[in-house]
């Protein structure tokens, strides 16, 4: 019998497979949908959209990525990186008032950032070790009051108790922060990060595939050759369409000169989200990693087996907060203005539905879903104006819909996960009796 | 001695003493400052008994087990739908109280049926309660800014005179503005009372403790505080959980109504947003629990709450001029209350 099943499992049919791909991935589906169709209603010219897309995919990578370690160690959706964003803003703040410029100012926002950023972690995770069961919620209302708190350091404190007395920096009064920072300065973090080497995205894209599709083969080879036996032809054949696709794409754009060509990829913003990303990889593969992902799934195994995991998820909230205070520090780089009362306010939120639309989940989140929930997310952002101004006849009525889609993505998520969580609980309580 | 203070201390609650001295320091400060008393209490009174409804929407559904009802939005935009409507058909005459008892009266079906339907959805989501209703609420608000846009109301008074939609604020002055307010108020040594608006604040407070005393009442008071045990004795546990939020679907109906004409304006698009959280921190301030609530806490922690902002406003716009301490203030209070209520509930699950 079990037998059976087990070559079941392992050789379902191609149409079954397909089906099966096609209802796991249903959020982001519907989404690609609703995207495509929001870009053909918009009438936006594509080089716009891919311009646009393509800076707001690099400016908010590192920050959606920053959920992914917590959602593993069963911490939920960190709505907490609110308070990772003030870390960031904090070492901005500073590292304008001592003036320092382009690339080695950025360098040193991340230095100054990680410190504060790894207080604030320790402080949030011992509030979540509190409130098991509760983090989500509580991590949402600790983001609040860390505002208040941030607010009111900078404005009442600073000038105050805190001898800053930089006409750039602080208000006319003598005390508080300004209400926005200008970055764009000459010795500013305006693109100290993007513009250090820019190359046309497409060519960038001709190099990614190729080298993918030789690495792909020559896996697909070496484990043919041991004959290792979890090999999955679908996902090979997959992948190598996919590749195969986005190569011809890109080639037959480069070749017919069509304007796409003058989009161009920030490499080292880039190179900062791939290193991250391979972290959130690599990390997985340690002894770390597992415990993580022991302590995600069942807290009491864990701490049969050992694991430490008050520890354990201190260090993932640690390390999500800081990933956070780095991801504004790129955000903002970009951007070129530090709104300080209101930068970080809603990162937590858009991230947080970006990461749900690429079809993560409160237990579930890969590296993958984060990027394409961003390219999801953002293109709808940048879509729904206009094509509600098309559609209805009213800019408004698209922009209220993506306020409405971020907030309820959130909502049915976290609905269908308690949902779940309670079907399941209701299902072992029968099965022991 | 001291055993005898940690008594005393653990009585009241430490978060309410907080609060307390913090209130009477400030209180303190705008008298050494030369703040107008007899301002400042009428103030204090009127928005004491403006907040009050909403904050007591919390009462039935922290009875009912299902935590403080951050989805108090639901409720609000239902009373929002009810005053609109009552602008639009024109139902403002005197006795129908310029408008506010209709208002009500066509609020309660909107917030019964929605209640009903978020009962439902609480009852499959058990144990996450807060976080969903957070959201819902969140959604809620923002689903309903296309309806604001969208909705076929064309009362000149409610509509931008150019342009789609309803305005941001709806001015009450030729409706129900103030209508409880003046309704027997009378001055008495500079300060206001708006003998109306409290009377009805203490009327609900009578009705909503009065039903906790009834058979249905003492029912979802057993659910919200052993669900197990209730279901036992032969209670049916979901459907008074979703009574209980039924009822505070309706008590944050007329509590918004309420809100708006003392306020005098009804704030529509993202002005709910946000309004659970002050709703939730005011009865926790008042020494109410995630998991038990009085009526007592209600009025105490609406009066601290409300009247500890009223008051530090002044204060501290005199200290600062620019620069919103009074609201720094606010985020602190409120949301490091629901903290602590989180970290006190936190042991149970």
């Amino acid at each position: 019998m079990a037998q059976v099943n087990q070559i079941k499992i392992a050789q379902p049919k191609l149409l079954v497979k397909i089906r099966r791909l096609l209802f796991d991935n249903s959020v982001p589906l519907l989404f690609i949908v609703i995207c495509l169709a929001g870009v053909y209603f918009s009438k936006l010219p594509l080089v716009f959209i891919l311009n646009t897309l393509l800076s707001r995919i690099t400016r908010n990578s590192f920050l959606v990525l920053a959920l992914v370690i917590p959602v593993i160690a069963g911490l939920g959706l960190n709505f907490g990186i609110v308070i990772g964003a003030m870390a960031g803003q904090f070492a901005i703040i500073i590292v304008t008032h001592y003036k320092i410029a382009g690339f080695p100012g950025f360098m040193m926002c991340l230095l100054l950032a990680t410190p504060i950023a790894i207080l604030f972690g320790i402080i949030t995770a011992m509030l979540l070790n509190r409130t098991k069961g509760q983090e989500m919620i509580t991590s949402m209302i600790a983001g609040f009051f860390a505002n208040g708190v941030y607010q009111f350091i900078l404005l009442f404190l600073v000038g105050t108790l805190i001898p800053i007395k930089n006409p750039d920096l602080v208000l006319s009064r003598g005390i508080g922060i300004r209400n926005t920072i200008d970055l764009a300065t000459e010795t500013g973090l305006k693109y100290a990060l993007d513009d250090v080497f820019k190359y046309p995205l497409f060519n960038v894209l001709v190099a990614i595939s190729i080298a993918l599709l030789i690495g792909l083969c020559i896996d697909y080879y070496l484990k043919r050759k041991k004959g290792y036996e979890g090999i999955d032809n679908f996902k090979f054949t997959t992948q190598i369409i996919i590749m195969i696709f986005v190569l011809a794409a890109s080639l037959y754009i480069i070749m017919t000169g069509s304007i796409l060509r003058t989009v161009k990829l920030p490499i080292v913003t880039s190179l900062f989200i791939a290193a991250l990303w391979s972290f959130n990889e690599l990390i997985m593969k340690t002894k770390l990693g597992q415990d993580f992902r022991t302590v995600g799934h069942d807290m009491e195994i864990a701490k049969i087996s050992g694991i430490n995991v008050e520890r354990t998820r201190i260090i993932a909230m640690v390390i999500s907060t800081v990933f956070a205070a780095w991801g504004q520090i790129i955000f903002l780089q970009n951007i070129g203005t530090l709104s300080t009362y209101g930068s970080h306010v809603q990162i937590a939120t858009f991230s947080i539905a970006a990461i749900l639309l690429g079809g993560a989940s409160v237990t579930k989140a890969t590296s993958g879903q984060a990027i394409l929930g961003i390219i999801l997310f953002h293109t709808l952002f940048i879509v729904s104006p206009k094509a509600g101004n098309n559609l209805f006849g009213d800019a408004q009525i698209g922009e209220f819909f993506r306020a409405f889609i971020s907030y309820g993505v959130i909502g049915v998520a976290l609905g269908l996960h308690a949902w779940n969580k309670r079907i399941q609980a209701m299902r072992k309580r029968l099965e022991i009796v | 001695m001291i055993e005898l203070i940690k008594k005393y201390i653990n009585n009241i609650g430490l978060p309410r003493l907080i609060i307390t001295l913090l209130f009477i320091g400030i209180c303190v400060t705008a008298v050494i400052i030369g703040l107008p008393v007899g301002l400042l209490a009428s103030d204090v009174i009127r928005r004491f008994g403006m907040f009050g409804v909403l904050a007591l929407a919390m009462v039935p559904a922290i009875q009912c087990g299902t935590g403080p009802n951050f989805a108090l939005p639901i409720g609000i935009i239902c009373g929002l739908l009810g005053s609109l409507m009552t602008i639009e058909f024109r139902l403002t005459s005197p006795v129908l109280g310029y408008g506010f008892i209709s208002a009500v009266l066509i609020s309660l079906p909107f917030a019964i049926i929605s209640g009903w339907l978020y009962g439902i959805l609480l009852n499959k989501i058990k144990g996450s309660e807060m976080l969903v209703a957070t959201y819902t609420g969140f959604s809620i608000v923002s689903f309903l800014q296309i309806g604001w846009v969208t909705l076929p109301f064309t009362h000149p008074e409610m509509r931008w005179p150019i342009g789609k939609g309803l305005r941001v604020t709806v001015s009450l002055e030729s409706t129900f503005g103030e209508v409880l307010n003046r309704l027997w108020g009378f001055n008495i040594g500079g300060i206001y009372i708006p003998t109306g608006l409290l009377l009805f604040f203490i009327g609900c407070c009578w009705l909503v403790w009065l039903f906790s005393r009834s058979k249905s009442g003492i029912e979802m008071v057993t659910v919200g505080a052993n669900p197990k045990f209730a279901a036992a004795t032969g209670i049916n546990v979901d459907k008074n959980r979703i009574i209980g939020t039924i009822l505070s679907t309706i008590i944050g109906a007329v509590g918004i109504i309420v809100y708006s004409l003392s306020f005098g304006f009804l704030q529509l698009y993202l002005a709910p947003l946000y309004m659970a959280f002050p709703a939730v921190a005011a009865v926790l301030i008042g020494g109410a629990s995630t998991s038990k609530v009085k009526i007592s806490h209600v009025i105490i922690g609406t009066f601290l709450f409300q009247g500890l902002l009223t008051v530090a406003l002044p204060v501290a716009n005199q200290m600062f001029p620019e620069g919103n301490l009074s609201e720094v203030l606010r985020m602190i209070v409120q949301n490091g209350i629901i903290l602590y209520a989180l970290t006190k509930m936190g042991g149970e699950s």
